[in-house]
């Protein structure tokens, strides 16, 4: 199959092999499971158990809200010790709502939904409805339901589903492991989605340095004619979906629209193995596997973890820290967020925990840019970061906003290769957040504004309305005393 | 302190790893490529250029270190990433090797104060400070900055030795500049031309490829040696500290109306190979218009840019009362760069070139 070139990008030093021979290996439950009820994007979840309630395996704790939310299930079976505020894995590390589950060790089974016999004869309705019932979302690290984006299928026809399994960020090495051990699972989620969509292609697209994700995923595929697994290019940031979508395609997604506008939908192979269990065996999503790596960890792994488990506890599971961390980072580095404490739970977006060294770091304060380009060069979206950092600092966003800034994906590169460690991507993002915010005002002004007329109008109305009555009611009054006036007269 | 809470580094946001590549090596990495050609300048121009060179960098340094001090600011860090000291060493390669001490510091000074502190320091300036010193020194010292000499190897007889060389340098000894003054090819040639004398009957004229080779000529410190010069640049382009469009514009921008002149008129028109192997075209279009500050930074504008100076530079050359115009055209380029900058910039994923978004597909 013919690849097409991506716009610029960067070789970062991968630190895959930290990580990358470490078969995946199963926590033991932990004691007590930190369950929030926001681990998506959308509305949070609606807790249905409350202190004191005892749960099973599976068990649906809280359930999904709106068209684009995700329920959470019980990762093992106990009793519910609290619903209460508990620090989020978010840099701010403000506390949300959270299930306290104090598991038995029984780990018993609740009663699952029934497994789907074969999916391939079952109506796509069902099999989304078993999808968004399972609590899966975007294992990428996006975490948006997935449920939601298999219903791309009814408005657009589809070609292609795509199966990310780039892995394009340094040092995560969950998803080559994953594609490695359980290719057959990922390769029938895969079809199943795919099914649902209604794409009558599977392209299953990996970075040339995991050969033997290559291997195994290929001999999984190998009897479905219609899905093909792909060696993209090691380069950096090679599993942004619209980047991979031209990668295998050449087309480019239009400005604020979708791949799916393009007839590509993009999922995760981590994704694609949860709607493998959901619908083969009625399992929800309870457990993820991540990667625990960094220079500052004693025996990096990749592991799989149920949701809800206290980081500190992956951290002792691999032997702690052998030196101390200058940064702990919840993802990878490239896009990763900075973790505000061990002290916060694994949620379904969480593909990997990394504790950095200084080296690794390499934080140096930041110089002043000598405009050498390099950043202009390796844009992957064709940006000026140079130029729009330069406007940002001066709080001009609206020409920020005309350079382009909205369409920056956040990858990073700008950051990563400036030689002035200027910290530019940051400056994006704050001016998405500005912008975005101004956006919402103004329409909020706007509505405001179309509000007061319309009330201004219906006031008019209203008066007109009650003078038009008024003049009707004093006509017929006139009327009147005319009428008696001129029988007065006549009499 | 806790990880992740280090307020000393700059905020704690994506991504959590950088290049190992910074300002001071990309600096290290240019002054390396320039060293060739240094080296085989102080070779044939002896004592007298090594004194010039260290007194050109010491006084831009030096005007970096007052400026720095005036502003309040720490003279340590910027100091450190060597631009100050890639500055005044691009400028002394672009001054007679023999010229007098007060050359070099009224340059040295000029470029970092004038040419870049004043504009707010590194990475701030319009023009690149090592051609607006140069040309105030052309401007403001005609006679000293165009005294070339003829090469003389440090260890012939006739050249000056340490303590002589020094007293060159100082202005103490005026050397016998009669015996051993020369003039530079781009200069030699004016002169005849405007004396009516067509090229044809000159001899120098041609030789400019094997001169170039060992840089054994008259010309300034470091631009005699042009395949060196040209060496230093390709390890640049190796390196990817410069990208090809500027230097292979200027150079072609040089050659092409060079050689079609030449075609034309062999007697007025110097051939391309002279004009691309003399004065500082090589020096120019591999280490001055590549200056990152001055220069636009998409592929698109580079071509535009160093067409541009590479153009202006033969249009100098040519038509004007300067033999050599490549600071000229250098200094009118970067006043451009920013509307070329504006004008050339990449087309955004997703959108056309006018940032409309592109229609789907489908």
């Amino acid at each position: 199959m013919r690849l097409f070139p991506i716009r610029g990008g960067i070789h970062p030093d991968y630190r895959k092999e930290l990580a990358s021979e470490q078969a995946i290996v199963s926590l033991p439950m932990p004691a007590t499971l930190y369950i929030p009820l926001q681990q998506h994007i959308g509305a949070p979840a609606e807790a249905q158990v409350a202190a004191g309630d005892l749960v099973k395996k599976g068990q649906l704790i809280a359930r999904s809200q709106g068209a684009v939310s995700a329920p959470q299930h019980a990762p093992t079976s106990g009793r519910i010790s609290a619903v209460t505020l508990v620090p989020a894995p978010h840099p701010s590390g403000l506390a949300q709502l959270t299930i306290i589950l104090e598991a038995d060790g029984r780990d018993e089974w609740g009663e699952l939904p029934e497994a789907i016999a074969d999916p391939f004869a079952a109506p796509a309705q069902a099999i989304k409805d078993r999808v968004a019932a399972s609590g899966i979302v975007g294992m990428g690290g996006a975490a948006f339901p997935s449920a939601v984006k298999l219903n791309l299928g009814i408005q657009l026809k589809l070609d292609i589903l795509l199966i990310n399994g780039a892995e394009c960020e340094p040092y995560l090495t969950c998803d080559d492991r994953v594609m490695r051990e359980h290719a057959a699972e990922v390769i029938d989620g895969a079809r199943i989605m795919a099914h649902a969509l209604g794409a009558p292609r599977v392209v299953v697209a990996i970075e040339d340095n995991k050969r033997q994700a290559l291997a195994a995923m290929n001999k999984a595929a190998a009897e479905y004619p219609n899905v093909a697994v792909i060696a993209v290019p090691v380069q950096y940031p090679m599993g942004s979906e619209r980047h991979l979508t031209q990668a295998i395609t050449g087309l480019e997604t239009p400005a604020k629209k979708l791949t799916a506008d393009l007839g590509v939908v993009v999922h995760n192979v981590a994704t694609a193995r949860a709607v493998h269990a959901a619908v083969r065996f009625g399992r929800p999503l309870l457990s993820r596997v991540l990667t625990v790596s960094g220079g500052a960890v004693r025996n990096p792994k990749n592991i799989e973890v149920p949701i809800g488990t206290k980081v500190a506890e992956l951290v002792a599971f691999c032997g702690g820290f052998k030196s101390e961390p200058s940064r702990l980072v919840n993802g990878g580095p490239m896009m990763g967020q900075p973790l505000p404490s061990l002290d916060v739970p694994v949620v379904k977006g969480t593909s990997g925990i990394l504790a950095l060294t200084p080296a690794e770091v390499n934080d140096a304060q930041a110089g002043p840019c000598i405009r050498c380009g390099t950043c202009v060069t390796i844009c992957p979206c064709g940006l000026s970061p140079v130029e729009m950092a330069a406007f940002i600092r001066k709080d001009k966003l609206d020409v920020a906003a005309r350079l382009g800034v909205q369409d920056c994906v956040s990858c990073g590169s700008c950051s990563w290769i400036c030689p002035s460690h200027i910290p530019l991507v940051h400056y994006f993002n704050y001016a998405k957040g500005m912008l975005m915010e101004q956006n919402r005002e103004e329409r909020k002004i706007e509505r405001t504004k179309t509000l007061a007329e319309a009330h201004a109008i219906r006031l008019e109305q209203a008066a007109l309305a009650k003078k038009a009555a008024m003049d009707a009611k004093l006509a017929a009054a006139k009327d009147k005393a005319n009428a008696v006036a001129e029988e007065q007269a006549g009499a | 302190m806790k990880p992740g809470m280090n307020p000393a580094v700059a905020p704690v946001a994506a991504p959590h790893a950088t290049t190992a590549n910074s300002v001071g090596r990309v600096m290290a990495t240019v002054m390396t490529a320039l060293l060739p050609a240094t080296l085989c300048g102080f070779w044939l121009f002896g004592w007298p250029a090594i004194y010039l060179w260290i007194v050109t960098v010491g006084a831009a340094m030096l005007g970096e270190i007052l400026c720095l001090r005036l502003g309040g600011r720490a003279a340590r860090p910027a100091l450190s990433d060597g631009s100050a000291i890639l500055t005044g060493w691009l400028l002394a390669l672009s001054l007679p090797p023999w010229a007098p001490w007060w050359i070099g510091v009224f340059g040295g000074l000029f470029a970092t104060v004038m040419g870049k502190q004043v504009f707010g320091g590194l990475g701030q300036n319009l023009f690149n400070p090592a051609m607006a010193a140069r040309v105030a020194l052309l401007i403001s010292f005609p006679v000293q900055m165009t005294a070339w000499v003829a090469p003389l190897p440090i260890n012939a007889a006739a050249a000056p030795g340490i303590i002589e060389g020094l007293r060159i340098t100082l202005g103490a000894l005026s050397p016998a500049l009669d015996n051993i003054s020369s003039a530079s090819l781009l200069g030699h040639v004016k002169t005849e031309l405007s004396r009516g004398i067509d090229l044809l009957h000159l001899l120098t004229a041609g030789h400019a490829a094997a001169d170039s080779l060992s840089g054994a000529r008259a010309g300034s410190l470091g631009e005699t040696a042009a395949w060196l010069i040209a060496a230093g640049g390709v390890l640049m382009l190796f390196l990817r500290i410069i990208t090809w469009q500027i230097p292979i514009a200027m150079l072609a921008a040089v050659a092409l109306p060079a050689a079609l002149l030449h075609l034309v008129d062999p007697g007025r028109y110097l051939d391309a190979g002279s004009h691309l192997l003399s004065g500082g075209v090589m020096l120019g279009a591999f280490f001055i218009a590549t200056d990152y500050v001055t220069s636009p930074n998409t592929p698109r504008g580079q071509l535009v840019f160093g067409a541009g100076c590479g153009l202006l530079t033969y249009v100098i050359r040519t038509w004007s009362g300067y033999p050599e115009g490549v600071a000229f055209a250098v200094l009118l380029m970067n006043s451009l760069t920013p509307i070329i900058d504006s004008s050339f910039r990449p087309r955004v994923y997703g959108r056309d070139r006018k940032g409309v978004a592109l229609e789907p597909i489908k």
